[in-house]
């Protein structure tokens, strides 16, 4: 088979097995689990056939018309560079590995079948976009992960977490979205088509005639999608879904999607300065608050959830200084580790029985009941951290370098102070992301208190996959980034000094003061009893996950937030502390700015169809009402009355007649 | 025979007729009026044939056969009349026309139908609970 075919099956063979599995799923419940991992798996091995022979050089194109539209053609094309074959296989990889897990994750829950197609259509679309030479056709794959993204969110439909955390991320996304297609309107215009080689062409050769204002109505599309500040309030609250769906898509795919459109559409970003800076600035804010937010969030995956728009920050800052290469390493090394990070919380869930921190730092042994996910989530974590030698600290060095290496000026085309803002943002969070990393790390496994629940063991196909994931964040860094300019610009992306010693030096820093601020209020927990506990132990772990959703704000007062004196992020964050638990009071402004004119303009509308359009249809009805009323009048019963009356009528006829006929 | 005798006589029975079914209590009278107005009718019939034929203008005399049909048809229709009449007497045991007003509105009949009404609406209050 030609690399074409091949890979035209990648993204089609998920997207047949999701309508098998929503086909199947009621009459033939057996087959539904080899059709939710054999797909992904095949399209894994597809996708690795296609990056291997493609090989980083040329990049495959192949187009055929999708339907003539008298303008600017739409046409199913490929577009395969180095970029897309890698992306590819990540997604691939983290699909199939969620699609075992949640085999086991999800191996009681009645709505197995629908969620496992919804991934498989999920994993389709991201298949598409990553693949699409064609911006439209890209743009269908965007739409169709969102509302997948959207049916996955709330899966556990009971709780009213759940459901307003579906159509918060919904809403949210589509506020981006709404831009983003006008953006793709007016880059199409400008261009004459939505090939993505061609309107790469025209940028090249100076035909953009608007690019400040589609390159922001673009980045507006993926600050939703990417989840990068002011559009990133869905994330935390998408925490509410199945951990599988939050490692799958809230970390390590669709989120990933907007750097990834931004790689690919680089050239038309770097056309404008003013978007270059925007998305510096939306970086730097990104990375900072977010790794605040981190360090207060009481959820193990609303930790992550931050972490995840902190990394993504990074993705973007590097694309801020026009270093694809670096945003794209950095997409694939932290796509690996997330996806593990969130999978093994999945798994300390079900054991501890909580997704509290807090309930979690006072059970002691919780480490030795899931072993599996200790190991792997400690590499995760140091391969968050950016501490070498893991993944995380190579692609994250190649970040800084990037952003060294614009902000001294030897980056043409990108301005000295995007390089400074995400440097000196890069290297803040990178101190704030290896704090909240430990402090992650202490509260779930060192803590000291009564007995872990005992939960049995945990399912294999759920511990397996961990150390699956787990191989790339150790041992793939140092080879990376001797490999990977070959399948991207050439750039460089080796760690330079300067940016290693001052990276890894904060991210000590970060560390250890955490470590101490730990050793300084551990004290504090014994005094202070807390938390709640889901016991099922015959339950699988989606039902103990939907349980500690649901019971979170009840007993600690907030989904976020835990009134804990012995949590190292509020000795850390002092006065902070409060603000950074919530996310800054966004979500309050966004209230205050929105929702409530919103509200209040459903209320006007409201009062307006009651009170006067009302009116008008009661008052047309009421006047025949009153007429009805007098005819009734008429109708006496008596038989006698109505042809006296057909009388007087057939007289004045008559006499009528023949006036008119004698002409008077 | 001049034409005014018939014509006038005609008009005398119909409008006795009509002021027997407007003002009549009585049913079966009231029944009686209508055949006035029907005779009255083929009076004029019959007296407008004979003058037409006189004129030569009509030969066929429509007019006679044309009353032939009418009395034909007023034979059935005093029979259906007494019919109707006969079965109200026998239900309400009454045959004024001023007590029969089930159709006036706002009226509440009385009788057997009632208990019939009810019964339904009870049925689908029923339904409805």
């Amino acid at each position: 088979m030609t690399t074409t075919t091949l890979a035209v099956l990648v993204p089609l063979l998920p997207f047949l097995g999701a309508a098998a599995g929503l086909l199947l799923g009621r009459t033939a419940p057996g087959f539904v689990r080899p059709l939710a991992v054999l797909p992904a798996l095949a399209s894994l091995v597809l996708a690795a056939v296609v990056a291997a022979r493609q090989g980083g050089d040329q990049a495959i194109n192949a187009a055929t018309e999708l339907t003539p539209t008298g303008s600017v053609p739409i046409e199913l094309a490929l577009h395969i560079d180095g970029f897309a074959a890698l992306v590819a296989v990540l997604v691939g990889v983290v699909a199939t590995c969620v699609q075992i897990y949640s085999t086991g994750y999800l191996r009681e829950d009645p709505r197995y079948p629908s969620y496992a197609a919804l991934v498989s259509l999920f994993t389709s679309a991201m298949l598409l976009v990553v693949y699409s030479g064609d911006l439209m056709v890209l743009l269908v794959g965007w739409e169709i992960m969102g509302i997948c993204s959207y049916f996955l969110v709330g899966h556990y439909w009971e709780t009213p977490e759940a459901r307003a955390a579906s159509i918060k991320a919904f809403l949210v996304t589509k506020l981006g979205d709404v831009p983003f297609l006008i953006g793709l309107f007016a880059l199409a215009t400008d261009a004459g088509s939505f090939r993505i080689t061609k309107v790469l062409g025209t940028v090249a050769s100076g035909g953009l005639d608007h690019p400040t204002l589609i390159a922001l109505l673009l980045l507006a599309g993926v600050a939703g999608k990417s989840a990068q500040f002011p559009l990133h309030t869905w994330l935390p609250d998408a925490m509410a879904g199945p951990t599988p769906v939050s490692a799958l898509i809230h970390a390590a795919t669709m989120v990933a999607a907007g750097v990834y459109f931004i790689a690919r559409l680089l050239p038309v970003f770097e056309a404008s300065q003013a978007a270059m800076i925007v998305l510096a600035v939306m970086a730097a804010v990104t990375m900072i608050g977010s790794g605040l937010a981190a360090l207060a969030q009481d959820d193990i995956k609303r930790v992550l959830a931050y972490s995840t728009i902190g990394q993504l920050g990074y993705m973007t800052g590097a694309l801020a200084v026009a270093d694809r290469g670096a945003a794209v390493f950095h997409l694939l090394s932290h796509g690996a580790f997330k996806a593990l990070l969130f999978l093994a919380a999945g798994v300390i869930i079900h054991a501890a029985g909580t997704n509290s921190l807090a309930a979690m730092s006072r059970m002691t042994h919780l480490r030795d009941r899931v072993p599996d996910a200790f190991w792997t989530m400690t590499v995760a974590l140091l391969a968050l951290a950016a501490i070498p030698p893991f993944s995380g600290f190579f692609s994250k060095e190649s970040v800084l370098g990037a952003a060294e290496h614009a902000a001294t000026g030897h980056a043409e085309r990108v301005p000295g102070t995007s390089g400074w803002v995400v440097l000196v943002a890069g290297l803040l969070t990178a101190l704030l992301t290896a704090a909240y990393a430990m402090r992650l790390w202490l509260l779930a496994f060192h803590g000291r208190g009564a007995e872990a629940p005992d939960h049995g063991r945990q399912p294999l196909t759920m511990t397996v996959v961990l150390w699956v994931l787990a191989a790339p964040s150790l041992a793939v860094g140092a080879l990376a980034y001797r490999v990977l300019p070959d399948w991207f610009d050439g750039r460089d992306l080796a760690p330079t000094l300067t940016t290693s010693v001052l990276g890894t030096g904060v991210a000590l820093v970060g560390g250890i003061v955490t470590y101490a601020a730990w050793r300084h209020t551990t004290a504090a927990a014994a005094r202070v009893p807390l938390g709640a506990v889901a016991a099922h132990p015959e339950g699988d772990a989606a039902q103990v996950e939907a349980e500690a959703i649901a019971s979170h704000a009840p007993v600690y007062g907030g989904v976020a937030y835990a009134p804990d004196p012995a949590d190292p992020g509020r000795l850390l964050l002092g006065p902070l502390h409060r603000h950074a638990a919530v996310g800054f009071h966004l979500d309050a402004v966004y209230r205050v700015l929105f929702v409530r004119p919103v509200q209040a303009g459903a209320s006007l509308v409201r009062f307006l169809d009651r009170e006067v359009v009302d009116t008008y249809v009661g008052g047309a009805g009421a006047l025949p009402r009153w007429l009805g009323l007098a005819v009734r009048r008429a109708q006496t019963g008596n038989v006698q009355t109505y042809v006296s009356a057909l009388l007087a009528g057939t007289v004045v006829l008559a006499v009528a007649a023949v006036l008119v006929a004698t002409g008077a | 025979m001049h034409l005014a005798y018939p014509a006038v006589l005609s008009a005398l029975l119909f409008c006795t007729g009509l002021y027997g079914v407007l003002a009549r209590r009585n049913a079966i009278l009231v029944l009686m009026s209508v055949e006035l107005m029907l005779n009255a009718v083929n009076l004029n019939l019959v007296a407008f044939d004979v003058w037409l034929s006189k004129a030569a203008e009509e030969t066929l005399h429509s007019g006679q056969a044309l009353t032939l049909f009418t009395i034909t048809i007023a034979a059935a229709e005093i029979g259906i009349g007494l019919a109707i009449v006969l079965a109200v007497h026998r239900n309400r045991g009454t045959a004024d026309i001023d007590k029969l007003r089930d159709t006036a509105e706002g009226h509440e009949s009385d009788g057997p139908d009632r208990d019939a009404s009810t019964a339904a609406q009870a049925e689908k209050a029923e339904a409805t609970a």
